[in-house]
């Protein structure tokens, strides 16, 4: 049994320690349950307190000594590493984007209260609007007081009690526990989505603001009934079905409303970008050059880097000292910072390479020259790894080998690469799979240096240096709808991709087998 | 007696001063020749970034391979007007801790699967091989969704705050790291830490008494490592920090060449060597560290 063979009782210090840091522990479980409490959040708190259990378990119990080595990384390894992982799997098959984010139910009233209008007899609120936590980013709400001055507050959910708040003369709210008021000039940075934003109130009815201070409570034109599971628009007598499969609302004509819900899709988005000629068409030819490109950069560094540790690899040369700094300081320099001096260096009109070469080449202009500059300033920056590592590599292989080799009658490059050569690679391998899954999704080499670009003329949304990883990243945050599950499908098939070419190389360099 | 004097040591040459020098050409001369085109190459965008960096004008269009002027305009830009110290803080504050924390996890991990022997060891080592394929960043729209509703129960942890960001890189602490330190500590002989227990050690005793003073080699190129990859992050950083005042200096310096790339290259160029201060003053000081960690953890597997 582990931890059989060592002393039973700590020392005082460690004894101490241990409980310091349990009781520091506890104290964080105390702090995270408050607001899942708060929140009614019952599966949040069962989380916490089996983490905390099995805390104390380990480090209180004699027979898990292992576990108490592993216990703190592998915590955080389950929950921002392995969680997202199957996060990002699960919504891989779902629909989800920007128009479908939420359950049915969020979309229905969503439909409903924004196509609210006032009515005469619409009741008049005083209006305040606030976030939750950040003004910039948090979410939305109303802060209301009605005519008798009572005040509440609204969200996409519907409207609470609002207990405690700080009313003015005028009805407005100026300070409520929780949220933040926003100026009017935060306001008005977010007035597009202070558009989209309604507070239902049931029964197809809903609060809308009128201007910055006022709101008002009005009928939806649109109004969603169940027996026949769509929404009718009055005004215009347009039904709109609802489409389980599709996640939306769709008319006879086959229009939808711009409110959708999740849906499972199940295999969609991976057949979409694999048969769907429109989709499959970019994700093969990035796919390729994402290939093309992660072989081109590990192999050029491996060549370039292996090159000058076997020049410098002589007892007797001058300077080799101040050759290796000058030679290594690529890796010294920050490449996020390096990477955007490239860009500008192959910049068309003032760029140093243009100008120092006396041409006039528009580098990030066209396909060809975007795709070598970027692979250029990548064996910049990758080479004098490969150089260190070598460097180490070779000074383990006894030079007694070549040479006995070359009196045996081989020329220097026969014993190279008939000795020297194979047993570097055994150092060598894994360090080269390992350099390619990392230049496979090297995402800073191509989104810092060329965001992707040049776009082919006939494809917006694939571009000539795009690698399958920037092409998700503008998928989920950078185009005008976030299509998540696509996004999350393509980061699925990256992961498969590179597993699969590492696992079988390392397999086949029997790294793996070696475990022990 | 080296592979080159074999190769190059006929008995027919006179050794007359003509043949020294030719001599030397094919063994040395040649060697130095290849090593000025690379040091000129590994050069050449450092040279051009300083001399942007102290050009008086501070525009792309103005610059120079050769430094034109020296005036310190541009870092007094750069300081006045972007919050540059608040960003350089950031980047410190996240390099710095998430190389500590990642060293103190992974050491950790690394004890366990070196001199402990219990179920699911193997699995746990593969796994951690496997799981790293996929990285964190394409987990990027998980996190993104998952802090969206973190953020609303632990604004401390949520988007733009950096508690939140560095659990996020902590998430990533064992990882091929991990191995690495396997790799450095099975080279320690086992006797040692064994005697230690026969001397009535606790376990915890062998590790941060015994273990860790003997493998700092490896804690160190793993710091650098980490220290390095976290300068550099840019994909989880732009998706988490979208305040100007919570922004990285990678970020920042992003932000500043992205609004107007012309003119304010000079200022951008000073960020990019004070960025590049910290990785410097680091190599420098664990030089010798680096080849032995890279590669002896790579060939033990």
């Amino acid at each position: 049994m582990p931890g059989g063979r060592f002393a039973r009782e700590g020392s005082l210090v460690g004894q101490v320690v241990k409980i310091g840091l349990l009781g520091l522990f506890t104290a964080l479980g105390v702090w995270a349950v408050l607001p899942l409490y708060i929140g009614g959040n019952w599966l949040g708190i069962g989380l916490v307190v089996a983490v905390v259990g099995l805390v104390y378990y380990v480090y209180l119990s004699k027979r898990t000594v292992p576990a108490k080595y592993l216990v703190p990384g592998v915590l955080f390894l389950m929950v921002f590493q392995i969680f997202p992982v199957l996060y990002t799997m699960s919504t891989s098959v779902t629909n989800m984007s920007d128009g479908h984010r939420g359950s049915k139910e969020q979309a229905i009233s969503a439909v409903e209260s924004l196509s609210v209008t006032r009515t005469a007899d619409s009741e008049e609120y005083a209006l305040t609007v606030a976030a939750v936590g950040d003004p910039e980013t948090g979410e939305l709400v109303f802060l209301l007081t009605d005519a008798e001055g009572d005040t509440q507050v609204g969200d996409a959910d519907g409207l609470s009690e609002l207990a405690g708040a700080t009313v003015e003369d005028s009805g407005k709210v100026t300070d409520a526990f929780g949220y933040t008021i926003l100026t009017p000039a935060e306001v008005n940075e977010r007035s597009g989505e202070l558009e989209e934003f309604a507070v239902p109130t049931g029964s197809g009815a809903g609060i809308r603001s009128s201007g910055l201070s006022t709101a008002y409570e009005g009928r939806a034109l649109r109004v969603y009934d169940e027996s026949c599971d769509c929404v009718t628009d009055t005004e215009t007598g347009d039904v709109y079905t609802a489409d389980a499969e599709r996640g939306a609302f769709y008319n006879d004509e086959g229009q939808r409303l711009p409110q959708g819900w999740q849906v499972n899709v199940g295999a969609d988005n991976f057949a979409r970008f694999l048969f769907d000629p429109a989709f499959a068409s970019s994700f093969f030819s990035i796919l390729l050059w994402n290939i093309v490109f992660a072989v081109a950069v590990t192999g050029l560094v491996f060549v370039v880097g292996l090159a000058v540790a076997l020049t410098l690899h002589v007892p007797k040369m001058r300077g080799k000292v101040f050759y290796r700094v000058l030679v290594v300081l690529p890796y010294a320099m920050s490449s996020l910072a390096m990477y955007l001096l490239w860009r500008d260096m192959f910049n068309t009109d003032f760029g140093v390479i243009n100008q120092v070469l006396g041409l006039r080449i528009d580098w990030f202009g066209s396909v060809w020259g975007a795709r070598a500059a970027v692979i250029l300033a990548n064996v910049w920056l990758g080479y004098p790894y490969m150089f260190l590592v070598a460097t180490g590599a070779l000074q383990a292989i006894p030079r007694e080998l070549g040479q006995a080799a070359q009196i045996d009658g081989a020329n220097p490059w026969q014993a190279f690469r008939q000795v020297t050569l194979p047993l570097l690679m055994v150092a060598m391998t894994p360090i080269l799979v390992a350099t390619f899954a990392f230049n496979f999704n090297n995402f800073n080499a191509v989104w810092l240096l060329t965001r992707g670009g040049p776009l082919f003329s006939d494809n917006s949304t694939a571009g000539a240096t795009d690698l399958l990883i920037t092409y998700t990243y503008r998928l989920a945050f950078n185009e005008a709808t976030a299509q998540y599950g696509y996004a999350a499908a393509l980061s699925v098939m990256i992961f498969l991709i590179v597993s699969v070419i590492s696992v079988t190389s390392l397999w086949r360099s029997k790294a793996l087998k070696e475990v022990d | 007696m080296s592979v080159d004097t074999v190769r190059t040591a006929p008995t027919r040459y006179r050794r007359g001063a003509g043949t020294r020098l030719s001599l030397w050409a094919t063994r040395l001369g040649w060697r130095h020749v290849v090593m000025w085109v690379v040091a000129a190459f590994a050069l050449f965008p450092v040279m051009f970034v300083v001399s942007a960096a102290l050009n008086p004008l501070g525009t792309l269009s103005s610059s120079q391979l050769w430094p034109t002027g020296a005036s310190l305009d541009n870092a007094r830009d750069l300081f006045s007007n972007t919050p540059f110290t608040t960003w350089y803080a950031n980047s410190l504050f996240f390099a710095l801790t998430n190389a500590a924390v990642t060293v103190l996890l992974s050491a950790l991990a690394a004890y366990a699967f070196s001199r402990m022997r219990f179920k699911g060891r193997k699995v746990g080592l593969i796994g951690l091989l496997v799981i790293q394929m996929f990285p964190q960043f394409l987990a990027i729209v998980a996190i993104y969704l998952m802090f969206s509703s973190i953020g609303e129960y632990y604004p401390v942890i949520g988007f733009d705050t950096r508690w939140g960001l560095l659990l996020v890189y902590l998430g990533g602490a064992l990882s091929i790291n991990t191995w690495l330190m396997k790799g450095f500590f099975d080279t320690v002989p086992k006797e040692l830490d064994e005697s230690a227990q026969m001397d009535g050690a606790t376990h915890a005793q062998v590790f941060f008494r015994i273990m860790l003073p003997l493998v700092t080699p490896v804690l160190a190129i793993v710091g650098l490592l980490v220290f390095i990859s976290t300068i550099n992050e840019f994909l989880l950083a732009s998706v988490f920090l979208r305040d100007t005042e919570a922004k990285t200096l990678g970020l920042g310096l992003y932000q500043v060449v992205a609004s107007s790339r012309n003119a304010n290259f000079g200022m951008f160029s000073v960020g990019a060597i004070l960025l590049s201060l910290p990785t410097l003053i680091v190599f420098w000081f664990l030089q010798r560290f680096i080849t032995e960690g890279l590669t002896s953890g790579a060939v033990k597997g």
